[in-house]
């Protein structure tokens, strides 16, 4: 067994199929929370095979996406200082702040480096010495506990000359904050894979208890997103909602509390912009006190400006999932991915980068 | 950017407790084969076990037990009711 291909067994995807449209009683609408879930629905060519009654809304589950242009200008303020040498992971490199992108600002000589891993982050701070090495952080939960596990690497290596500047994201407060919008009228959540390997399923728990939505954890085969739309199916059908695993071998009903202990030990919330969401609160990671000396944003001393998001882009609107890309003005005219506006076309992960790339679907 | 892939435990380095030297497993998938960071993991690994790595690290280890049983649940309900299509599957 190796976790992959029997969750891609294609003797599996009919009787699923046969069973979902058995088990629909009226349409659905469901959010796929996570950008990577986005990604393989679109790959698999799932919106497709689905019947035409599921209508599967992508949400702000790209960590790129949902970075507030203010924190890609603090980014960009820190890359063009003298002596500064900063690590991204490549989604990030092409994402336009108000003014310019990290891209724009390398090829006007500032050191940007994509790197794999935080971990090689380190790396670079020790084969640069005489440099600043600054790792930019974005992510979930999935991501955090590796940037902090990072951290407190480079305090065992002594590392001076290395830091972080956190856009890390925590993502359940962000769901309130888009279950709270009635308009949206959702019936189910497909709820992130991996964070909730690290969060776990009972953390979906207090949104099934305060706005009645069925939340499935669902893994990233195409078998295992079909199980997951069918136990929400299954859930409308009997009027239930609960939490449901649909990806129990990769996540426990806790959650994975090391990670989380990791996580918790560097970083402590604080509010933050989200791009289209707008500040919510408690759902940022700063960097605490005791590791102040690996704090980017307290070492050059870096002032967020306020966020501006460029004229006529949409990714907003679809990040809430309120409109779909094609009803953005400037999608596939103005932003491509060669030449992308708004980060969700940047991303390979975004929804405009999808759709773009694997044509609407429904 | 949350990607993450289950890839094979070839071995293992450190100790699960001991925070003073490297704790690293090699894993390997498809024939590539990788050193991880074991920091996070929930379930110290053994040799054979999968993990699921994601940027350098190792989040999880996969539990066997509850992917053979989310199978035959999903193979239980395809048998009952796809058409028979021959031998074996």
């Amino acid at each position: 067994m190796d976790y992959v291909s029997e969750f891609r067994d294609k003797t599996l995807i009919a009787p699923l199929l046969a069973e979902l449209k058995q088990t629909l009683t009226r349409p659905l609408r469901l959010m796929e929370v996570c950008g990577t879930h986005t990604m393989a629905i679109f790959r698999h060519g799932l919106r497709a095979i689905l019947p035409p009654e599921i209508e599967l809304i992508s949400g702000p589950g790209c960590p790129v996406c949902v970075t507030a242009s203010s924190h890609i200008d603090g980014f960009l303020d820190v890359a063009q200082r003298d002596g500064v040498r900063v690590a991204i992971f490549g989604d990030l490199f092409r994402v336009p702040g108000s003014q310019s992108s990290l891209a724009r600002a390398q090829a006007a000589g500032a050191k940007v480096e994509i790197v794999y891993s935080p971990m090689d982050a380190l790396t670079l701070a020790e084969k640069h010495e005489g440099e600043e090495v600054v790792f930019l952080a974005v992510g979930f939960e999935t991501t955090m506990p590796l940037v902090a596990a990072t951290i407190l690497e480079a305090g065992r290596r002594k590392l001076a000359h290395f830091s972080v500047f956190s856009a890390g994201k925590i993502m359940p407060p962000a769901l309130h904050a888009l279950l709270a919008d009635r308009e949206l009228a959702l019936d189910g959540l497909l709820c992130p894979g991996h964070v909730s390997t690290i969060i776990g399923a009972e953390a979906y728990e207090p949104l099934v208890r305060d706005y009645g939505i069925s939340c499935v954890i669902a893994g990233f085969e195409p078998v295992d997103i079909l199980q997951a739309v069918l136990l929400l199916a299954r859930q409308k059908r009997d009027g239930r909602a609960e939490v449901e695993n649909g990806y129990a071998r990769a996540v426990a009903w806790q959650g994975n509390s090391r990670a989380r202990q990791v996580m918790n030990e560097v970083f402590a919330p604080v509010d933050t912009p989200w791009r289209g969401l707008g500040m919510i609160k408690a759902s940022g990671m700063a960097i605490r006190e005791e590791f102040a000396c690996f704090d980017a944003e307290r070492k050059f001393a870096v002032r967020l400006p306020e966020s501006i998001e460029p004229k006529g882009c949409l990714c907003g609107e679809i990040l809430r999932g309120r409109k779909k890309p094609q009803a953005c003005p400037l999608f596939k005219s103005r932003c491509t991915p060669m030449d992308p506006v708004g980060p969700c076309m940047v991303s390979s992960e975004g929804t405009c980068a999808a759709y773009y790339r694997f044509g609407e679907g429904r | 950017m949350c990607l993450a892939v289950p890839m094979r435990v070839i071995a293992v380095k450190g100790s699960r407790d001991d925070f003073t030297s490297s704790r690293i497993g090699i894993v390997e998938a498809g024939g590539i084969e990788k050193e991880v960071r074991l920091d996070l993991v929930d379930r110290w690994p053994q040799v054979g076990d999968y993990l699921i790595i994601h940027a350098g690290f190792a989040i999880h280890t996969l539990d066997a037990d509850e992917a053979l049983t989310n199978l035959r649940l999903l193979r239980e309900m395809a048998d009952g009711l796809a058409p028979r299509s021959g031998p074996g599957e």
